[in-house]
C-alpha cells in the first residue's frame, strides 16, 4: 500500500487490472443484443468518382441477407441534409462524408454500402457479390508531388515576432527540410459499434469512443434527438491515440442500419478499414531555418509546414507550435498550409502535431551544435527559458533542466563521442542523441458524482473513458488520497453517457480535469461528513468544521485523536442511507490564467548501427518527464514506455505506403504496416520530476500521454547521426537511408 | 433453411434459380464458389462439431464457415479472446488448442473436432488468478488490455516450451503479439519473474 501523503491508502495496481487479465473486461464488440444482426461495408475499389450503378441482386439472394444499404435506399438522417434552413433546430450537419448517402467517392476504400445479414459469417459472404460500377475522375494522392504546386495549398496561418528569417544572419545557422509520412494509430481493438432504437427517438449505442459525451451529442444533433436519450456506453476502449476523438461515419451508418431494419446492429471494421476509415496522423514537410551567435543564443528560428488533409475537411495541428515558445528566440517566423488529397481526413495521433513539428526543431538544434562545436544539451540549456515567448506568460513550473541532469546520467553522455562516427563496441557503431518535447497543459470542466454509502463504500462516477492510460486507477488515488481512505472500498465509474458529464479522453487532460473534479467532490464530501457529525454526534456538538478532520474512514477531533466517530456509524446516527453530491469543477481560475502551463519531457538514446547492413538497434533509452505531480507511478510509468515504443515507431518503422496509380493502400495490414514488436524494444527507465506543479490545479499534476512520444524520433535520429554522421531527416530511418542496399529491417 | 442429409451434395453448386434447394460448403469448395462469379451459394448447412472448451465438452452445430474466433466471441461468449486482425498477424486471438498456442483467427472451428481449447477464461481457477496473470498484474503488463489476453496464452506457452531462458528468447517467442500501448517492456518483466519463480504453469 500506498499513498502520495506518506500515508498508506493505496496499491499500485491497476483497480481494473484484475478484470483485464482475466478476460472478463468487456470491450464495444463484446456486447450482444436479442435479435442483433451484422453489417459488413463494401468499400470503393477507386479513388474518386461517381458510382453509376449498384448490383445488390446477387448479394441479397445470398442465405440470411436482410439488407443492403447504400444510397439508393439509404433512409433520410436529418443531419445528412446540407441545406441549413430545411434541418431542425436541434441539427447540425454531419461533419465529414456522409457514409451511405451519396454516389460519390472520395478516397479508395470509402463504405458504399452496409451489407446486413443474421450472421457474420453470412454478412461477410455477401459483401463480395455486391458489384459497383463506377465512372472514375482524376484523383491525386501523392502529397510529395501535389505540394509542390503553390495553388493545392490552402489555409496557409502565418506567425511573425521580430525579423522574418533572421536565421540567415546568425554566425551559424541550418537550413534543412523533414519529411514524415502518413501513419496510422491502429489501436488493437477494431473500432466498432452496437446501435439499438428502442423508440422512434430514442437510441443506445455501444461504441468505441475516446469520448461518450461527444458520440452522444454528435448522435443526438445528426438525428435531432435529445442528448438525454442518446446513451453511449464504452466501458472499456482497447486503446485510442487519438483516433476515437470523434464519431467517424462508421458510426451513424449502424444507426442508419439499425433504423431500417428495426434491430440491433453490430459493426465492426476489419484491419484493413482501420487504416483508410478512422483517421491517421498527416503526411508532413516541415523547413526549418535555425540560427545562433557564436554562444549559442539562438538568433532566429523560422518553420515552415505542410499537412495532408482530405478534399472534403480541413484538418490542421500543432506542428508549428513548439518553435513560438519553447525556446528564448526574439525572432521567429512560422507559415503552416494544409494540402487537400484524394484520401480520408487525418486526426490527432498521439503527440499530435507536436510531435511532428519537435521532430524538425529538436533535429535542427543537435545539427546546430556540431556547427557550434557545442554540447547539444549545453545548447538547450542556453536558450532556456522561464517565460514563454510567445505569449510572455510565465510557465507555470518548468523542471526540465532536472530532466537533462538525470537523463544525462543514465544514459552516459559522458561516453558521446563529439565527433560523430568515431564510437565503436563490438564492431557496432553507437550513438547517442537526446531531444524535447512540450504538450500544453490544460484543465476543463467536469463533473463528478460522489456517493457515500453507510456500509462505508465511495462511488465515482464521470463519463470519460479510459482508453489504457489507467484513468479509474488514477482517479480512484486521488479520492483515497483526499479522504484517506483505502482504495479498495473506492470504485470510479466511467465510460458511460448517462454519468456525470466528462470530457473526451485525449490532449493529456483527463487527470487535470477530472482528477480536479475528483479532488473537489472528496473535499465537499468531506466538508458534508463534518457538518453531519456536528449536527448528529454529541462529541463535536460544540466544535466546528475548521477544527475536524476526516480520515481512516473517521472524523476526528484534530486536537484530540482520541475524539472520533467511524464515518458508517456516523451516517446511521443521522439515519442516512449515504451522502450523494454531484459537483462541478471549471476550467483555470483568474489566477491560473495568469501563466501558462505545459508538461515536458526529455528523451535520451544510445544505438548502434551496423556498419555492414545500416541495421539499427536502439540499445537504451532514458525518458524523463515534468508533468507535476505524478498521480500513479505504475501506469504513469507504462504511458513513458508506451510512449516509447510508439516513438521508436514513428522513428524507425512506420509508413503508409499508398500506390498512387489507383490510389490504394497497399500495405493496410500488421504484415505489411510494421508497428515495433517486443524484440524492437530496449529497456527504458523513466523518471519524473514529480514535483506539484502550484499554478496548473489544486492537485499539482499534469497530463503526460503526449510528451511520452513527442520529440522522441528526433532523438534517435540525432543518435544515429552521432553513431553515423549521417543526417536523416525523412522518418522512418531505414538502412537505406543510411546509404545501405541491402536492407534489414 | 430445409433441412438437410448429411452425407450427399456436399460438394453440389446449382444455378442462382434453383433458389429452394439447398447447398453445403465444406471450407475447400468456399473459395472456388467465390471465384464463380455466376454462381450463387443457397443455405449454409449447420455442421456438427463437438470440442471442449476450458474442460467443459460441447456438441454444437455451427456454420461451416465459422472461425474459431467468432466461434468463442459471437457464439459462446468467450469475449476474453480478442478479434485484433483476423489474419494472424496480431495475436490476439492466441489460444491453446490441445496445450499448443494458435491463433484462433485463421482457424476454421470445424478444424477442431475433438480438440480441447484453453482460453483466457479457462486459465484461472476460480478467483485465484494463474501465476502469469498475477505477474502480469503486478507488472502492469498492459495498458488498454486488449492485447492481453493473447499476451498472456503466448507468455504461459512461452514458459511451458521453455522459451523463458532469456529476456531475448522470451522476446523473440513473443514477437507474434503486437502491443500498440507498448507494454513490451513489462510483459516481459512479468514472463522473466514467473519462469524464475519456478512456479507450475
Amino acid at each position: 500500500m500506498k499513498s502520495n501523503n506518506n500515508t498508506i491508502f493505496w496499491e499500485d495496481e491497476r483497480v481494473d487490472g484484475a478484470d483485464k487479465v482475466t478476460g472478463k473486461a468487456k470491450y464495444t464488440a463484446e456486447h450482444n443484443l436479442p435479435n442483433m444482426a451484422y453489417a459488413v461495408f463494401v468499400t470503393s475499389t477507386i479513388a474518386k468518382g461517381t458510382i453509376k450503378n449498384v448490383d445488390t441482386s446477387k448479394a441479397l439472394a445470398m442465405p440470411g441477407v436482410l439488407d443492403i444499404i447504400y444510397y439508393a435506399n439509404c433512409p433520410a438522417v436529418p443531419g445528412y441534409s446540407t441545406n441549413a434552413a430545411e434541418r431542425p433546430k436541434n441539427v447540425t450537419e454531419w461533419r465529414g462524408y456522409k457514409a451511405l448517402n451519396d454516389n460519390k467517392v472520395r478516397f479508395f476504400g470509402q463504405p458504399i454500402a452496409l451489407v446486413v445479414a443474421d450472421s457474420f459469417e453470412n454478412a461477410n459472404a455477401a459483401i463480395r457479390f455486391v458489384k459497383a460500377e463506377y465512372e472514375v475522375e482524376k484523383f491525386e494522392t501523392n502529397f510529395d508531388k501535389a505540394r509542390l504546386e503553390p495553388a493545392n495549398l490552402k489555409a496557409p496561418i502565418n506567425y511573425k515576432r521580430g525579423t522574418e528569417k533572421k536565421f540567415k544572419e546568425a554566425v551559424a545557422f541550418v537550413e534543412a527540410e523533414y519529411n514524415i509520412p502518413i501513419e496510422v494509430h491502429n489501436a488493437m481493438e477494431l473500432f466498432a459499434t452496437i446501435a439499438y432504437w428502442e423508440g422512434e427517438d430514442k437510441i443506445t449505442l455501444y461504441d468505441k469512443t475516446q469520448g461518450p459525451k461527444s458520440t452522444q451529442s454528435t448522435i443526438a444533433k445528426t438525428f435531432g434527438l435529445s442528448d438525454k436519450n442518446v446513451r453511449v456506453i464504452a466501458e472499456n476502449v482497447g486503446g485510442g491515440f487519438g483516433s476515437g476523438l470523434r464519431s467517424w461515419p462508421h458510426v451513424v451508418a449502424a444507426c442508419i442500419a439499425s433504423k431500417k431494419l428495426n434491430r440491433p446492429i453490430k459493426l465492426v471494421l476489419t484491419r484493413p478499414q482501420m487504416f483508410s476509415m478512422v483517421g491517421y496522423r498527416p503526411q508532413s514537410w516541415q523547413k526549418i531555418g535555425l540560427g545562433a551567435d557564436a554562444a549559442g543564443n539562438f538568433i532566429g528560428i523560422s518553420h515552415e509546414a505542410i499537412s495532408n488533409t482530405s478534399r472534403y475537411e480541413d484538418f490542421r495541428e500543432g506542428i508549428v507550435e513548439a518553435s513560438k515558445f519553447l525556446y528564448a528566440c526574439e525572432n521567429v517566423d512560422t507559415k503552416y498550409s494544409i494540402l487537400p488529397l484524394d484520401l480520408s481526413t487525418p486526426i490527432w495521433m498521439r503527440g499530435p502535431g507536436e510531435a511532428t513539428g519537435c521532430f524538425a526543431l529538436e533535429s535542427a538544434i543537435d545539427e546546430l551544435s556540431y556547427k557550434l562545436k557545442m554540447d547539444p544539451i549545453q545548447l538547450r540549456i542556453k536558450n532556456f527559458t522561464a517565460i514563454n515567448p510567445e505569449n510572455k506568460l510565465p510557465f507555470s513550473d518548468i523542471n526540465i533542466k532536472d530532466c537533462y541532469a538525470y537523463g544525462m546520467e543514465k544514459i552516459g553522455w559522458k561516453n558521446r563521442a563529439m565527433v560523430p562516427g568515431t564510437l565503436k563496441e563490438n564492431g557496432l557503431l553507437i550513438g547517442y542523441g537526446m531531444s524535447v518535447g512540450v504538450f500544453g497543459a490544460g484543465k476543463g470542466s467536469a463533473s463528478v458524482r460522489i456517493v457515500l454509502s453507510n456500509d462505508g463504500k465511495l462511488l465515482l462516477e464521470c463519463a470519460v473513458s479510459d482508453m489504457g492510460p489507467g484513468t479509474m486507477t488514477s482517479m480512484s488515488i486521488i479520492a483515497a488520497d483526499a479522504l484517506q481512505m483505502p482504495i479498495q472500498k473506492i470504485k470510479f465509474k466511467l465510460g458511460d453517457s448517462d454519468l456525470p458529464p466528462g470530457p473526451s479522453q485525449g490532449g493529456s487532460g483527463t487527470t487535470s480535469t477530472v482528477g480536479s473534479a475528483v479532488d473537489l467532490a472528496c473535499k465537499t464530501l468531506q466538508q458534508k461528513i463534518k457538518e453531519l457529525a456536528i449536527q448528529y454526534a454529541p462529541a463535536f456538538s460544540a466544535t466546528t468544521a475548521d477544527a475536524l478532520e476526516v480520515k481512516n474512514e473517521m472524523v476526528v477531533l484534530k486536537t484530540d485523536a482520541n475524539t472520533k466517530i467511524d464515518i458508517s456509524a456516523l451516517l446511521k446516527l443521522a439515519n442516512q442511507e449515504k451522502i450523494d453530491l454531484t459537483i462541478t469543477s471549471n476550467g483555470k481560475t483568474a489566477a491560473q490564467l495568469k501563466f501558462t502551463s505545459n508538461s515536458f519531457s526529455a528523451h535520451f538514446v544510445k544505438l548502434s548501427v551496423n556498419p555492414k547492413d545500416g541495421s539499427i538497434k536502439i540499445l537504451n533509452v532514458v525518458t524523463t518527464g515534468d508533468a507535476g505531480k505524478i498521480i500513479s507511478p505504475k501506469t504513469a510509468r507504462s504511458q513513458m514506455i508506451g510512449g516509447v515504443v510508439g516513438g521508436i515507431g514513428m522513428a524507425l518503422t512506420e509508413k503508409l505506403e499508398i500506390d498512387h496509380a489507383t490510389g490504394q493502400i497497399i500495405n493496410a495490414s500488421f504484415g505489411a504496416y510494421h508497428v515495433p514488436l517486443h524484440s524492437q524494444i530496449p529497456a527504458t527507465d523513466v523518471w519524473f520530476v514529480n514535483k506539484p506543479d502550484p499554478n496548473i490545479n489544486d492537485i499539482g499534476a499534469k497530463g503526460i500521454g503526449e510528451i511520452a512520444l513527442i520529440g522522441f524520433a528526433a532523438a534517435v535520429s540525432n543518435a544515429v547521426y552521432n553513431a553515423t554522421g549521417k543526417r536523416v531527416r525523412d522518418l522512418p530511418i531505414t538502412p537505406e537511408k543510411l546509404g545501405f542496399k541491402s536492407v534489414k529491417a | 433453411m430445409k433441412p438437410c442429409n448429411q452425407h450427399d451434395g456436399r460438394r453440389g453448386f446449382l444455378k442462382k434459380s434453383a433458389s429452394i434447394a439447398v447447398l453445403y460448403f465444406t471450407p475447400a469448395t468456399l473459395v472456388k464458389t467465390f471465384a464463380m462469379d455466376a454462381i450463387v451459394p443457397l443455405p449454409i448447412a449447420k455442421e456438427k462439431l463437438a470440442i471442449t472448451i476450458n474442460g467443459k465438452l460441447m456438441n454444437l452445430e455451427i456454420d461451416a464457415r465459422t472461425t474459431l474466433l467468432n466461434l468463442l466471441r459471437e457464439d459462446l461468449a468467450y469475449t476474453g479472446t480478442k478479434k485484433g486482425c483476423e489474419m494472424g498477424q496480431c495475436g490476439a486471438c492466441t489460444i491453446h488448442i490441445n496445450g499448443k498456442r494458435t491463433k484462433s483467427c485463421i482457424q476454421l472451428a470445424l478444424n477442431n473436432q475433438n480438440n480441447k481449447i484453453t482460453t483466457i477464461e479457462g486459465l484461472s481457477e476460480g478467483e485465484k488468478l494463474h501465476p502469469m496473470q498475477a505477474a502480469f498484474l503486478k507488472n502492469d503488463a498492459f495498458q488498454c488490455g486488449y492485447c492481453t489476453s493473447g499476451q498472456i496464452m503466448s507468455a504461459v506457452a512461452c514458459v511451458r516450451e521453455g522459451n523463458a531462458k532469456t529476456r531475448k528468447s522470451i522476446q523473440t517467442y513473443m514477437d507474434t503479439n503486437i502491443c500498440r500501448c507498448g507494454a513490451y517492456q513489462n510483459i516481459v518483466d512479468a514472463i522473466e519473474e514467473v519462469a524464475k519463480s519456478g512456479a507450475k504453469i
